[in-house]
């Protein structure tokens, strides 16, 4: 078990069958998110308090919950390279925090846009729009530490440490909403017993969080393979999974 | 696992913990200011600064809106079920404004009164097509079993349970 996932996570073996499988990410992505997008702006009712302006729900609801799953993976793996020193933990980190921030940022546009017209202003000091703002200072803080230092291994520790420490963020975003009084509403999605949204509605909002983690994957796996090659550029695998150029050249005059 | 990566796990949980600590002793002493309102029956206590601009959060009591001839201003009572606040508005109230909502008013307490000068709605997690909105309220007297702000209704029914 434990020789297995250590020869999938060596570099020449991830570059392999990520090779395979992170297009097919990238079209289940397209898939879902083209036909939640679709399905979510035409093909449901509106809603009988807000309207069309609902139909943000489609685009922030699954930026918002990625934002917070990104972070605690990129966590994750930053223990996890903090801990075991696994190079593929770190190269995944790293690969994480842009779209982690992207979906953040996300999250936080559509969410000031919806607040406009719902609430009656862009920004309010919440406890819940506080903590997202954070969340996104966070990536930005592990990004700009990570680049900061010239010595890759000393910055890719630094890195982690900001990481885990943020972590504690996390369940105060998501608790936000209950523990003070806050102008954001209850969590809509994962409230248990009576679904908080209408069947109609709720089909296209699973194919978009879905369509999400798809393209996180994707763009997580496609951002690996390229820093794992700059990695390791000089490593003879490389050489041979990319081709060399003039090594190729050399051959053809050969011939 | 070598000892050395027991002593870096170790490391990692104790970082983990004690960051917590430390966040769960920041808000402990925060308190009531990380609150983002305070309650019509907090107000009615006299827990509210009195000298200060502040924000009451509550349900709109239907029938209690009362609007000026000419004017924007308007006046109308929150409630927690438990308290009631009277706000006078000058200004335009947001699209979800109505009776039995809930709203969040940001302004200054003068005499009884919650002087607004920003009132906010505050939007709750149902959400359902104009249709079965109807038959809902239908079934049930008139009156919409959710979506009348249910979220701060659930939120004032726990903090009347345990009031601080």
């Amino acid at each position: 078990m434990w020789s297995f996932l250590h020869r999938l996570s060596s570099p020449p073996t991830f570059y392999r069958w990520s090779g395979v499988i992170t297009p097919i990410f990238a079209v289940i992505a397209a898939a879902l998110l083209l036909v939640g997008t679709v399905w979510g702006l035409a093909f449901t009712p509106t809603d009988y308090q807000q309207g069309d302006s609902f139909r943000i729900i489609y685009v922030h609801v699954p930026a918002a919950m990625l934002s917070l799953s990104v972070y605690m993976a990129m966590a994750f793996s930053a223990a996890i390279f903090l801990i075991w020193r696994i190079k593929l933990a770190d190269v995944f980190a790293a690969s994480f925090a842009p779209v982690g921030a992207a979906f953040t940022l996300l999250a936080l546009v559509t969410g000031s846009i919806w607040g406009r017209p719902t609430w009656g202003t862009w920004w309010e000091w919440d406890a819940r729009l506080t903590s997202e703002l954070i969340l996104l200072f966070l990536y930005l803080g592990v990004m700009a530490l990570r680049s900061s230092l010239p010595e890759r291994n000393q910055a890719a520790r630094a890195a982690a440490l900001l990481a885990i420490v943020g972590v504690v963020n996390v369940p105060i975003i998501h608790f936000s909403v209950e523990w003070w009084n806050s102008l954001h509403q209850g969590s809509t999605v994962s409230k248990l017993g009576r679904p908080a949204i209408d069947p109609s509605m709720a089909t296209p909002l699973y194919l978009m969080i879905f369509g999400f983690m798809f393209f996180w994957l994707a763009n997580a796996f496609s951002r690996a393979r390229v820093e794992i090659v700059d990695r390791e550029q000089n490593k003879r695998w490389v050489r041979e999974a990319l081709g060399d150029k003039a090594e190729m050249q050399r051959r053809a005059g050969e011939k | 696992m070598s000892p050395k990566q027991q002593t870096r796990l170790v490391f990692v949980v104790a970082l983990v913990i004690g960051v917590s600590l430390a966040a769960f002793l920041v808000f402990k002493a925060l308190g009531q200011n990380m609150m983002y309102f305070y309650q019509p029956s907090q107000v009615a206590a006299g827990e509210a600064p009195t000298d200060q601009r502040f924000r009451v959060g509550g349900l709109v009591v239907p029938g209690s809106v009362s609007r000026s001839k000419d004017t924007l201003a308007v006046d109308f009572d929150v409630t927690d079920n438990v308290g009631t606040t009277t706000v006078r508005f000058n200004g335009i109230l947001p699209d979800l404004f109505r009776e039995g909502q809930g709203i969040i008013a940001h302004g200054k307490l003068k005499g009884d009164v919650f002087e607004a000068d920003k009132v906010l709605a505050k939007h709750d997690e149902n959400y359902m097509p104009p249709e079965i909105a109807d038959a809902l309220k239908k079934s049930n007297d008139g009156v919409m079993p959710f979506g009348d702000g249910k979220g701060m209704a659930r939120k004032v029914m726990t903090n009347e349970v345990q009031p601080k």
